[in-house]
């Protein structure tokens, strides 16, 4: 027997928010493709076959139904994320052992939908970062700036084949923060580092191009309502206010708030990943904690730690945190006494 | 080296102190467990356990002579909060108990003969009546403990189910999710 | 005239639907040929029924009379003779039977005599009384009865809201009746005021029924404001229309009287109005007919007229219908039985069609998403308070203030993974008002017992007590005889003194202590009373029997 209500808001289901979730990020797919080449193609095909397979072999195993569960689309998203953290043109057993970690073991080892405590992506890409660090230093360099930028065939046989055809040389990098690291450390001038032609004007060529591309998704979402203001608003916060004040300090040793701002996965994180409810804190001022806590972290591994970015640990750890800022942060409830009175 | 050991052994010494300190100060004056048990005990005073009431069995069982789950009205969450209270494994109930509906004794008023054994037998006072008049059980204090049965001499005493009805009425849990595939 | 409103966090908009029945003026039902009229209408005890199968009645007599304080009367809607007083089905979520009266029209349609109350005149309390018996209840939905709400009770009231919000979808029976019994209903709306003694009265309607609106800006005098108040669902509910309209939030765990506020529902205030200015006690109610029926409208329907007659005067059900909901689509139930007749408390009903109430989808896992936080109108965290009363841990689900929830559905309403929340909170709610109880018992329990133990002792030592006196005095009769000439006449004396000692020790002791009969609550005093006189009563037939 049910009980009220008998109506339901329509069109409203969890697959719905998630298909929305993926629509936003088209705009930032189609820019990372313009700018990097159409790995991103292959990367994407490879975590969402990986991912949906994976998913369903365990609902399998649970003996659960396969149908509403892999129809609600989240681990698509999962996949999704994954694959626009991953660098593309990796080998396949890469994007494999990613999404290994972040379906099986950070999303159904807790249960499945909705129990998983870490966010299920962030999950993949730390494993794959501390497992694999030097596939996962290895990114195509812009289109432009690469001496060769592989074709979409070109770029399965890389996946596949491996780069025995191409030498890895010739198309790839490392990210701009892993190139400022590197040569802060190494004594090189500031305008040195930035004038050279892959810092771009913001956040490295192409990339802050892209991340504007996910500021635009991210606002969608938020026009949408799928989204609220604080998290996105509080990591970039963080973020912001921490890398400002190491800049203001050392200006020789930490890049500018512009900069960590459109590079990395600063936009990707505020409004895609951090959002991520199931992980996130739910109440407002415990959203506000949460993702200012990433945000001031993502600041922190990318100014001192041994990471070239911080966003993946700085979500793992704010995850961490949540069960205690929920409880900490819960909103007065109507009719209770205002506090302090 | 010597300054090593001294080091961890000042700061043993040191947390010693903090801990003996606030095991003093934060120390928490605990009921006693008998009580504590006793509440958990629905205080029918049946006697199924063995005893002759709740508060011998929650002394027994807190000189740990008796078994968890010898209380049939109170039933396996009973069971379960004994066992969550003493801090060992819940168990199912004893051979022979088995946990029956709610129920109240109710005297057939035309039969009785006002013998006064059910008021002595009752162990709530839930009873009224004196010796030749007819006695009635006052159905809101009745625990349903049986105690009563027995000793009528003429068999006037009978236990009824309390049924459910609007006012008592519960919603129940929702049966909404996934069922796993067979 | 514009007020300043206060906006309520959360909400939602469903759809109205509130076309399809509000076009229509209020149709009056024939009489029909059988009424039951349930003796539990209202919130607190039921109705005690004063008639047996056979008794003739009219229209307006009392049937049940109000038992205990949060109670009020029942009455028959006709006039005629009663079949049966026994179980019938009600309508309840729980589809279980309750005591009614079932009546049999006799199709003359006598009434008692009316006397209308000269309410600025009589005395307040005679007042409420008066309403008591004529069986006043709250409208509204909560059916609380009104004469308890009307008494002020020490708390200095300043303001009355009435509320003609209906912010439910589908329902328009309180919007009709505005529209045409505007000024009936400021005549009850007086009658409040005048007995709450009131300064301001606010009359909320929601922005979407501009008729009513003008109906009761029209009719309404100086004094009386009707303000407009933004459709939202549930903008009508009690504490959220108290808020809209004064920024007070109703305490937790407490009314709005708490904050000299008293809030009526405009039907109640149109009841009041025929109780007092034509002396005739609720009889009948306006209920909206709505759905997939071939003629949907608002009735105005007696108490007691079976469900299965007034789908009939709408036109009956159309093909395809899917059940009926009493009450509104957001915090109605199931009508289990269509023999179920009107009540106080039934303002709606609506039969389905899978198109507009289709089943509910799949429930997916909570994804935490937090619309429901977000929706809801006493700003509680619906997810955790689902997760903990899922895992029946109500002593935490309570913990999240589970008991300041209204169960307005607006939870479940945006819920994306169609988790049926508010049946969750009234699941967990019940067990915990139920594990309360048996607690209250078992404690009781406990005294009583612990009591007749002390009883037990208390008797048998002084009936030891008794032996060792009479024990004594036989040795001592022996003593005296044999040492009369060696008795000290100041042992005596003691002996005389310590024995009046005893004496006062143990009247002092037997009068502090109760007997098991004493401290009883009046309501089981009373049944013992009853009991009692059944006894003399069977006594009486016995003896006669004999003789």
């Amino acid at each position: 027997m049910n009980g009220s209500p008998f109506a339901l808001l329509a069109n409203n289901s969890v697959t719905a928010v998630m298909f929305k979730v993926m629509a936003a990020l088209i705009p930032g797919i189609i820019a990372h493709a313009w700018f990097f080449g159409p790995g991103i193609w292959v990367s994407l095909l490879l975590c969402t076959v990986f991912a949906i397979g994976v998913e369903a072999l365990i609902l399998l195993m649970r003996g659960l139904p396969l149908k509403p569960f892999l129809s609600d689309g989240s681990v698509l998203v999962t996949a999704w994320l994954l694959a626009l953290s991953l660098p593309t043109l990796a080998p396949w057993w890469l994007y494999a052992v990613g999404i290994i970690f972040a379906v099986l073991v950070a999303k159904q080892f807790y249960g499945g939908l909705g129990q998983n405590l870490f966010n299920p992506a962030m999950v993949g890409y730390a494993a794959l970062i501390i497992s694999f660090p030097v596939y996962m230093t290895q990114w195509p360099a812009p289109v432009g700036l690469a001496d060769h930028s592989p074709t979409l065939l070109e770029a399965f046989d890389l996946v596949f084949a491996g780069q025995g055809s191409i030498s890895p040389d010739a198309f790839t990098s490392a990210t701009v923060l892993d190139t400022w690291k590197t040569q802060v450390k190494l004594g090189k001038p500031v305008e040195d580092i930035l004038a050279q032609p892959m810092f771009g004007w913001g956040g490295g060529k192409g990339q802050e191009f892209v991340a504007l591309m996910y500021l635009l998704g991210g606002l969608l979402m938020l026009s949408s309502r799928l989204i609220t203001w604080h998290v996105p608003v509080a990591f970039l916060a963080g973020l912001a206010i921490t890398a400002g004040g190491l800049h203001l300090l050392e200006p020789a040793r930490h890049a500018g708030v512009l900069f960590h701002l459109l590079s990395g996965g600063a936009m990707l994180g505020a409004f895609f990943i951090a959002t991520d409810p199931v992980t996130a804190a739910s109440t407002p001022l415990g959203k506000l904690i949460y993702a200012g806590l990433a945000g001031f972290l993502t600041a922190i591994i990318r100014g001192f730690g041994g990471y070239p970015d911080g966003v993946a640990f700085a979500v793992l750890i704010a995850n961490v945190c949540v069960p205690f800022i929920d409880a900490y942060t819960q909103p007065r409830v109507f009719g209770h006494r205002k506090a302090g009175k | 080296m010597i300054s090593a050991i001294l080091v961890m052994a000042g700061i043993g010494l040191a947390l010693g102190a903090i801990l003996g300190w606030a095991s003093v100060r934060y120390r928490v004056e605990d009921d006693p467990l008998v009580e504590k048990i006793d509440a958990i005990l629905p205080q029918t005073q049946c006697g199924q356990c063995g005893f002759p009431g709740c508060k011998p069995y929650a002394e027994a069982i807190a000189k740990g002579e008796a078994d968890i789950n010898k209380c049939p009205p109170g039933g396996a969450d009973g069971v379960k909060r004994l066992a969550e209270l003493l801090g060992v494994e819940a168990k199912p109930l004893g051979e022979g108990l088995e946990p029956k509906p709610k129920a109240i004794a109710v005297i057939d008023e035309n039969t009785c003969i006002g013998c006064t054994l059910c008021v002595q037998a009752c162990p709530v006072d839930a009873i009224i009546g004196a010796a030749k008049q007819m006695h009635t059980i006052i159905a809101d204090q009745c625990t349903g403990c049986e105690l009563c049965l027995p000793p009528c001499p003429v068999d006037c005493i009978s236990m009824e189910v309390v049924k459910e009805d609007v006012a008592n009425w519960k919603w129940r849990y929702p049966v909404h999710m996934m069922k796993r595939e067979a | 005239m514009s007020r300043q409103l206060f906006t309520f966090n959360g909400g939602v908009h469903p759809e109205g639907h509130k076309a399809e029945s509000n076009a229509t003026p209020i149709r009056p039902m024939p009489l029909l040929p059988r009424y039951v009229v349930p003796l539990r209408q209202h919130i607190g005890a039921p109705a005690r029924p004063l008639v047996q199968a056979g008794d003739a009645v009219l229209g307006g007599q009392m049937i049940g009379a109000p038992e205990g304080y949060v109670s009020t009367a029942a009455h028959a809607p006709t006039s005629g003779r009663v079949v049966a007083v026994a179980p019938h089905a009600v309508p309840h979520p729980s589809g279980l039977f309750d005591l009614c009266v079932v009546i049999e029209a006799d199709g003359e349609d006598r009434s008692i005599d009316f006397q209308p109350l000269d309410w600025r005149k009589l005395d307040p309390s005679a007042l409420r009384n008066r309403i008591r018996e004529m069986g006043l209840a709250g409208l509204g939905g909560a059916v609380f009865p009104s004469y308890i709400k009307l008494n002020p009770s020490g708390q200095t009231l300043h303001t009355l809201i009435l509320n003609g919000a209906e912010c439910e979808p589908w329902i328009t029976c309180d919007d009709r009746l505005m529209r045409e019994r505007a000024a009936e209903i400021v005549l009850g709306i007086e009658v409040m005021a005048h007995t709450l003694g009131v300064k301001t009265i606010l009359i909320g309607i929601e922005d979407n029924k501009p008729e009513a609106l003008a109906a009761m800006g029209a009719a309404a005098p100086s004094g009386m404001e009707v303000v407009a108040v933004p459709t939202g669902y549930p903008g009508g509910g009690g504490k959220q229309l108290t808020y809209t309209l004064t920024g007070v939030e109703t305490p937790t765990g407490g009314r709005s009287t708490d904050a000299g506020i008293q809030v009526f529902n405009v039907g109640t205030a149109y009841s009041l109005y025929r109780a007092v200015y034509l002396g005739e006690p609720l009889l009948s109610r306006v209920v909206t007919v709505t759905g997939h029926v071939a003629n949907p409208g608002n009735f105005e329907a007696r108490i007691g007229t079976p469900m299965t007659d007034l789908l009939a005067a709408a036109g009956g059900a159309l093909d395809g219908a899917d059940g009926e909901i009493v009450g509104g689509p957001m915090m109605g139930f199931d009508l289990m039985d269509q023999a179920a007749p009107v009540t106080k408390s039934v303002n709606c009903l609506i039969v389905k069609d899978p198109v507009r109430f289709p089943p509910r989808p799949t429930t997916l896992p909570c994804i935490r998403c937090g619309a429901c936080a977000r929706a809801c109108p006493a700003d509680l965290q619906p997810f955790e308070m689902y997760w903990f009363s899922r895992a029946k841990d109500f002593g935490k689900a309570q913990s999240y203030n589970l008991f300041d929830c209204i169960e307005c559905g607006c939870c479940a309403y945006v819920c994306p993974s169609h988790i049926p929340l508010v049946d969750f909170f009234r699941f967990a709610k019940s067990e915990i008002w139920e594990r309360e109880q048996e607690k209250h018992g078992a404690d009781q329990a406990r005294q009583r017992h612990e009591f007749k133990e002390f009883r037990l002792e208390r008797e048998k030592r002084e009936k030891a007590e008794k032996f060792a006196r009479a024990a004594e005095k036989n040795k001592e009769a022996a003593a005296t005889t044999t040492t009369d000439a060696t008795a000290d006449p100041d042992a005596e004396k003691k002996k005389a003194i310590l024995q009046a000692a005893l004496d006062r020790a143990k009247k002092a002791k037997e009068a502090v202590t109760p007997r098991n009969t004493d401290n009883l609550p009046p309501r089981v005093e009373k049944e013992i009373a009853e009991i009692e006189a059944r006894r003399a009563q069977a006594e009486a037939k016995t003896e006669s029997g004999e003789g």
